[in-house]
This record gives C-alpha cells, structure tokens and sequence, in this order.
C-alpha cells in the first residue's frame, strides 16, 4: 500500500502512530487486530535518512534488530547475508557505511528492517533523498524482496509515479486538514517493469491521482 | 602525509628560531642568569642533574594521570545519568554549571585541607579541573542521537540500556575523545595548582622551590617538561582516539585519504 499526498498532510505522523512511535489523539488504531499502545512485535522500519550506525559494519547493521530483540546472531547471519546479496551488496559485509553511497546505504537499511521477517513493514519516504536512477533501481529491488516474501507495506511518498508503481492500493492523502481524500486499487501485474510507467492503465492512475490533488488546489501556485 | 610532516617540520623550524632569538638576546644585552637564563643553559641544567627533573616529572605524571582517570570515568557516569533522567539534568546540571563558574584554583586549599599533602587533594583538583570537559562534552555527544536513530531503537522494542549501550553511548564517543583531549591539559594544570599549594613533590614544587632559590635556570627545566608533558599527553589521547574510531577519523579526513594509494 503506498500513501501519498503533499508535505504537512500527516503521512509520516500517520506511519509513526502505525508505528507505536506517537500516540493518537481519538479513535481506535489497530494492527493485526490489536489496538496499538507501543511499537508492533514484527515491525521493520525504514527512514527517509538511513540513520546507519557509522562504527558498524554493514552486516552488523543489517543484525542490529536480532541484537535488540536478543536471538542468537548465529542464526540470523545467513539470513542477513542472503538479504545483502538479493539487494545487489555482496562481498560489502565487512565494509563500514561511510564506505557507501547514498543508495547502497539505503539497501543496507532495507536489509535490517527484512532481517528479521518482519509481518509489517513502515517505510517513510525512504527514497526521497536519492537521484532519480537510483530511486527506480531501488523501486525495481524492493518489488523483487517483496515478490519473494509478500508482507504488508506501507510506503509514504510524495511521488506520485512511485506510490502507483510500488502501491498494490494508494491512498491519497490531503492536508489542511490532515485527511485521507481517496483509496485507489492499483491492479497491474507484476512484476512491473519500469516502462511499465509509460502504459496508458498506468499513466491514467497517475493522472486520477493529480487531478485530485489539483482539484484540491495543489497546483494552484505553480502549475498553472 | 606529505603537508603534515612538512608542518611539523615548520613548526619545529618556528620554535627553533625563538630559541636562538632568545639565546641571543640574552647574550647581546648580558641579561643576568637569575632573570631569563639562556636556553643552552637550561639544557644543560637539564642534562646535568637529570634525575631531579625525572623525580619531580613522575610525580606530577602520576596526579596527573590520576586525576584525568578519576575525572573520565566520574564524567561519563555523571553524563549518562543527566542524558538518563530529566530530574538529575535538572538539578545536577545546574549545579555543576554553577560550580564550574567558580575559579578551581581559589577551591584548591580547601582539599589540602580535607584530603592532606600528599597526592591525594593533587589528584582530586586535576579530577576537579579536569571533569567538566568530559560531562559538558560527553552529554553533548549522548544528545546529538538523531531522533530517528532513537525511535529505531523503539520500534525494535529496545530497552533504554540497549539503547544506551549499542546506540548512544557509541555515538558519543568522539565527544568524549575531544572533552578527553581538553581534559588532560586540564588535569595537568590540576596538578600544578595542587603542587603549588602544598607539597613535596612534582615540578609545582621544583618551580617553587628554585623560585626561592633563584634557581630561574631550573624552573625553566620544569616549565620545558610541563610543556612537553603536555604536548605527549595531548598526542597520546589523540592517537588513542584513531585506534578506538577508525570510523570517525577516516570521516574527518575523507579528503586526505583519497591523496594515498
């Protein structure tokens, strides 16, 4: 599921009460059923910035996780290693994150929140400080992890084109104030290709979400 | 590599070049010995009666080092606690704040007076001195944590020690490494100031003593040992601080180490 609307519509806040990190104010919230009063169990969480922990190499950041939930790092290591290797970061284990560019930082990150095979996982526009290839190589290799072992994703952006091409359902979100303004099921087939971007079916979801968001008076400064 | 021996180089040429203008001076305009010996005869007060330089040397080294030890470890647990709970930041805060606004030197009879001659208070005022550069730092070090980096430590479910240990106290680190490199100069003068008001031992003593002696030559043998003293100690922690963080001094100098093959 991909969330997207522009800045200061609630969808970090939204993603961090998901998260057990904030509280909310009225209403019930629940995940898997259970009302949430602190972080979910099997939550894996990535952020805009990587936050890495610089004196750890990368395989001891992608274990942090089993660290902080107290398993035998023995037996989670070939899994941390087969997640580094899937996302293009073989032969990286033993490097340290100032090493690393932005967008391998960013799979590193990826990798410890999949380390332990979380049920849910809470991304919060985590590729939004990346160039624009980078984003669709990392857009190409999340669809494949999640091929892999299909989870529940929730996954804020203010790129349109993103939330549609990763997004099984998007939910459009508006601000002043802070409102859901329309869920959209997005059926393509995957995996989706990155020209798939270009279909009509895909270009008409992008263009059904716009004119919302224009309805709504996003544009009016700029675009017009 | 190459421009750091080149400045260490023009560093020691710098020093020279007073040392031969002073020698001189004091030549030219015959300056009596008691007023501002000549370098080559402190060198040769120096190399003449070793043993007495060593004697006091080790001495202050040792209240020296005390004190900076004392002050390491009682900084880092004051830290955590003030980072760990509002209250003791709070009150502990303030009052080490308000302390610090006290000139330590004016503190100083006061320990000789509860702790005695020996080197005890000498270690308890380099402590002194010396500590509010770890606190001030090292509690920077623990609250400069981005707050993302906490909250992963709360969706993983970690308690505040694993947060702690795994998260925020190596974080600080390079925060204590530069309070420490602060500290130690701080904890040498510490010592001075102990050995200036009572003692019978250290290079506070020797200046003292050959101050009342007339013996200036002396007290600048003593005065060119503190200045190396310091010099090797500053050097050791900052040496210290690349072996325990690779990772932090190779980002300092992410320039420089792209010059080497």
């Amino acid at each position: 599921m991909s969330l997207v609307g522009p800045s200061g519509c609630g969808k970090s806040t939204f993603l961090r009460c998901i998260a057990g990190l904030e509280r909310i104010s009225a209403g019930v919230l629940r995940v898997d059923g259970r009302t949430v009063s602190e972080p979910p169990d099997k939550l894996g969480m990535v952020f805009q910035r990587d936050v890495l922990l610089d004196w750890r190499t990368v395989l001891d950041n992608v274990l942090l996780p089993i660290e902080f939930r107290d398993l035998p790092r023995s037996t989670h290591e070939p899994r941390a290693r087969e997640l580094l290797e899937m996302i293009g970061l073989a032969g990286f284990e033993k490097r340290y994150p100032w090493e690393l560019s932005g967008g391998m930082r960013q799979r590193v990150a990826i990798c410890r929140a999949l380390v332990d095979d979380p049920s849910l996982l809470l991304m919060d526009e985590p590729f939004a400080a990346l160039d624009a290839f980078t984003r669709d190589e990392l857009n190409l290799e999340l669809q494949n992890l999640w091929l892999r072992s299909p989870k529940t994703v929730v996954f804020v952006t203010h790129n349109i084109s993103e939330a549609v091409f990763l997004g099984d359902r998007v939910v459009v979100m508006a601000r002043r104030p802070g409102r859901v303004e329309a869920v959209l099921d997005v059926e393509l087939p995957r995996p989706r290709p990155l020209a798939m971007r270009d279909s009509p079916e895909f270009v008409a979801h992008a263009a059904r979400i716009r004119a919302l968001f224009e309805t709504l008076g996003e544009f009016r400064k700029s675009a017009r | 590599m190459k421009s750091n021996s080149r400045n260490a180089l023009f560093v020691i040429a710098v020093l020279l070049g007073c040392a031969l203008l002073w020698e001189a001076l004091t030549r030219l305009f015959k300056v009596p010995v008691f007023m501002l010996p000549p370098p080559s005869a402190v060198l040769v007060a120096m190399k003449e009666n070793p043993s007495i330089f060593v004697y006091h040397a080790t001495y202050t080294l040792e209240s020296t080092l005390l004190g900076f030890a004392l002050a390491v470890v009682l900084g880092v647990v004051l830290a955590v606690a003030i980072v760990q709970s509002r209250l003791v930041e709070r009150t502990l805060y303030t009052v080490l704040v308000s302390l610090n606004s006290v000139p330590k030197v004016a503190v100083a009879p006061l320990f000789i007076l509860w702790l005695g001659t020996g080197i005890e208070p000498k270690i308890a005022i380099a402590a002194m001195i010396a500590i509010f550069a770890i606190v001030i730092d090292m509690v920077h070090g623990l609250k400069s944590v981005e707050p993302e980096m906490l909250d992963l430590g709360r969706a993983l479910k970690g308690s505040r020690l694993k947060v702690l240990v795994k998260i925020q106290f190596p974080h600080a680190l390079p925060s204590l490494f530069s309070g420490m490199k602060v500290a130690i100069s701080l904890a040498l003068i510490g010592a001075i100031v102990g050995e200036f008001v009572a003692a019978k031992r250290g290079l506070g003593y020797l200046i003292l003593l050959s101050q009342g002696q007339f013996d200036t030559t002396t007290m600048f043998g003593a005065i060119v040992i503190l200045a190396l003293l310091g010099i090797v100690l500053f050097f050791i922690i900052d040496a210290l601080e690349r072996l325990a963080l690779p990772w932090h001094a190779s980002r300092r100098q992410e320039g420089a180490v792209a010059v080497v093959p």
